[in-house]
């Protein structure tokens, strides 16, 4: 939070929330939510599927009513300004299937005369990477451009807040490689994103802040580094052995946190390399086991997760 | 940056654009009417009244016949060996009837059937003159075959009506619920777009299609069958104008709240159905009981059909067709009103 704090106190936010309440049914999809985003900033939200991620996003966008709370966008309210929001706001949904029989340009220049003023729609397709896809049909693109469409879109308004609903969800990597540069981009003129996703790396890339979301309740929020630096044991061990170890085994060890096993490698979570290593080489020479692999990495915010619900963030 | 457009432009240009690339759709719209007609026309087409087909049980030069043979133009002859065989053709409906030739001469036919009765009169008619009747009464007989009279002419502005309304409440309803389901509607209301835009362009994008769809379908009925047009195109041109976007408010209404393209069709099958079968498309809405005509009278085709006839047949002005007009004018005005109320867009 270091760079950010140092920011004037008076700058109001970009984005504020506060109480936000949602339920569908007995589903209680947000249940008390807080969130303060300021300008110039790119803030996650960060959560598995069904946490509540996409119905916050869809409230803060003024496109579902919450049952409670309050929701101040740029200083103003949904109900009494929202066309002026509407025009200084982009949204990408979380899933738009385009119509298929509309050219890319077609498709763009529509969103564009929505928007009493904006960017000139040629202009954002080379931004986009889109220029060589201007005149062919939405049906015939891959999924990563059809996502460079619906982020063109988003856009088109030249919009003071970008909000991205699980942005490169489903994409290949180099899609998604391409997209970030394009968020960073925009966040770099100085504008405001806010995300969701449930992908890591997306978030340790691309944001300033994050809130761990669960259950429609933040658990957790602060830079990516300060979440993995309040973690008991920031560092992972990753190993197989022949045989392997019991989790008994290795909670035995030093400064041992949390323990997974995904095949047949261990990832442990250790307070200290130093001490948890040679510790778990001796146990395992103790008990004739042979070491197959071994590597060590920094906690990322997967493991941050995990040592919060003790659940892994990506779909089961 | 760049400068403000209209919106409702480039909403209705891109449902147009949307339209005409569906290969499907450009088929229902202006190709299906014209089928139908083309196959109506020909099973109605005009061709000499056909022959009643009859049967004669042969063999028996002893009966009222005595040796000749049944014949007339109006009459199909079939003989049959025995009376077992000619009998057998009567009951599956081969023949309407059957002649016996004893002395008398014996005709086997339910009277119950209309052409069963036409069979005994020509076959007696021919039985008698062929003996030698004389008809006491001399008579000229004049036929009559005046356009505007024949079963093309009533179908073809029925075609009109009926083709109005599925593109109106199909084009449309699809239209939106597709968009509402793709969540492009949604999307759309994260921009600043008006929402009576929205709605608006898929009106327009529909009428854009209706001078074609009007142009194809009457060029059709007057070249190919020489179908008149007695009032003033102009006013034709008018009322299916209104019939168009009364059936657009339909659509609307349908498609306001459906969030399945199944849901959506039944409802506009709900809507469309009883009108093909009431609305007067293929035979007058007048032969349904008394009880159940102002019904029938209300419903937006039923008034379409009768306008574009009274215009297209009849010649006649805008004073005999103001409640007609006045009908869709006001199913449009309603149902626009309550779709826009509770349209859903997420």
């Amino acid at each position: 939070m270091s760079e950010n704090t140092a920011r004037p106190v008076s700058v109001s936010p970009a984005i504020l929330c506060r109480g936000l309440k949602k339920h569908f049914g007995d589903v209680r999809a947000v249940d008390g939510l807080d969130l303060e985003i300021r300008p110039g900033e790119c803030f996650g939200l960060l959560g598995p599927n069904g946490a509540g991620k996409t119905t916050t996003i869809e409230i803060l966008e003024g496109l579902t009513p919450p049952d409670a709370g309050e929701v101040v966008i740029l200083g103003r309210h949904w109900g009494s300004h929202e066309r002026e929001l509407r025009a200084r706001l982009g949204v990408s949904l979380q899933e738009t299937r385009f119509s298929e029989k509309l050219t890319v340009f077609e498709m763009l220049d529509l969103f564009r005369s929505l928007y009493p003023r904006g960017r000139d729609p040629e202009l954002l397709l080379r931004d986009l990477s889109l220029e060589e896809k201007r005149d062919a049909r939405i049906g015939k693109l891959s999924g990563g451009q059809r996502q460079r469409l619906a982020v063109a879109c988003a856009l088109a308004g030249d919009p003071e807040i970008l909000f991205l609903d699980e942005p490169t969800t489903g994409l290949d990597p180099q899609s998604r490689l391409q997209l970030w540069e394009k968020f960073e981009g925009f966040r770099a003129a100085g504008r405001t994103v806010l995300l969701t996703t449930h992908y890591m790396e997306e978030a340790e890339r691309l944001c300033d802040r994050v809130a761990v979301v669960d259950h429609g309740k933040i658990i957790a929020q602060g830079t990516p580094a300060e979440l993995v630096a309040g973690l008991h044991a920031p560092h992972i061990v990753e190993f197989a052995s022949e045989p392997a170890l019991s989790a008994e085994d290795l909670k035995a060890l030093p400064g041992v946190g949390d323990c997974r096993k995904r095949d047949d490698r261990w990832f442990v979570g250790v307070a200290s390399l130093v001490d948890a290593v040679p510790a778990l080489l001796a146990r395992l020479e103790r008990g004739g086991a042979k070491l197959l692999s071994l590597s060590t990495h920094r906690a990322t915010l997967e493991d941050v997760f995990i040592s919060l619900t003790g659940r892994e963030l990506r779909d089961e | 940056m760049s400068e403000r457009r209209s919106a409702l432009a480039a909403l209705t240009r891109a449902r147009v654009f949307e339209f005409i690339r569906e290969p499907e759709a450009v088929f229902w719209v202006f190709a299906f009417p014209i089928i139908m007609a083309v196959v109506l026309g020909f099973a109605f087409r005009e061709k000499g009244p056909d022959k009643v087909p009859v049967g004669v049980v042969a063999g028996s030069a002893d009966g009222a016949l005595g040796g000749r043979p049944l014949q007339s133009p109006a009459l199909k002859t079939t003989s049959y060996a025995t009376l077992e065989d000619g009998l057998q053709a009567l009951r599956t409906g081969k023949i309407a009837l059957l002649v016996e030739n004893k002395d008398p001469v014996v005709y086997h036919f339910d009277p119950t059937r209309p052409d069963a009765r036409l069979a005994r009169l020509e076959v007696d008619d021919a039985i008698q003159r062929a003996a030698g009747r004389v008809d006491p009464v001399p008579f000229k007989e004049v036929e009559m075959h005046e356009k505007g009279s024949r079963y093309i002419d009533f179908l073809l502005p029925g075609i009109l009506g009926l083709n109005l309304m599925g593109t109106g409440i199909w084009g449309i309803g699809f239209g939106i619920v597709n968009a509402r389901l793709k969540k492009t509607l949604k999307l759309m209301t994260a921009t600043p777009m008006r929402k009576s835009d929205f709605l608006l362009a898929q009106i327009l994008s529909r009428l854009f299609f209706l001078l074609l769809e009007i142009a194809v379908i009457l060029a059709f009925g007057v070249l190919a069958f020489g179908v008149p047009i007695r009032g003033s195109l102009v006013l034709l041109l008018a009322v299916a104008l209104l019939g168009s976007l009364s059936f657009a408010g339909l659509g609307l209404l349908v498609a306001a709240r459906a969030k399945t393209l199944e849901a959506a069709s039944g409802l506009m099958n709900l809507v469309m159905v009883p009108m093909w079968l009431l609305s007067g498309v293929f035979f007058s809405a007048d032969r349904f009981p008394n009880a159940a005509q102002p019904l029938i009278r209300a419903l937006p085709l039923t008034a379409l059909n009768d306008a574009l006839r009274a215009v297209m047949l009849e010649g006649k002005g805008l004073a005999a067709i103001a409640v007609a007009a006045a009908i869709l004018a006001a199913w449009g005005i309603a149902s626009f009103a309550v779709a826009l109320k509770i349209f859903r867009w997420q």
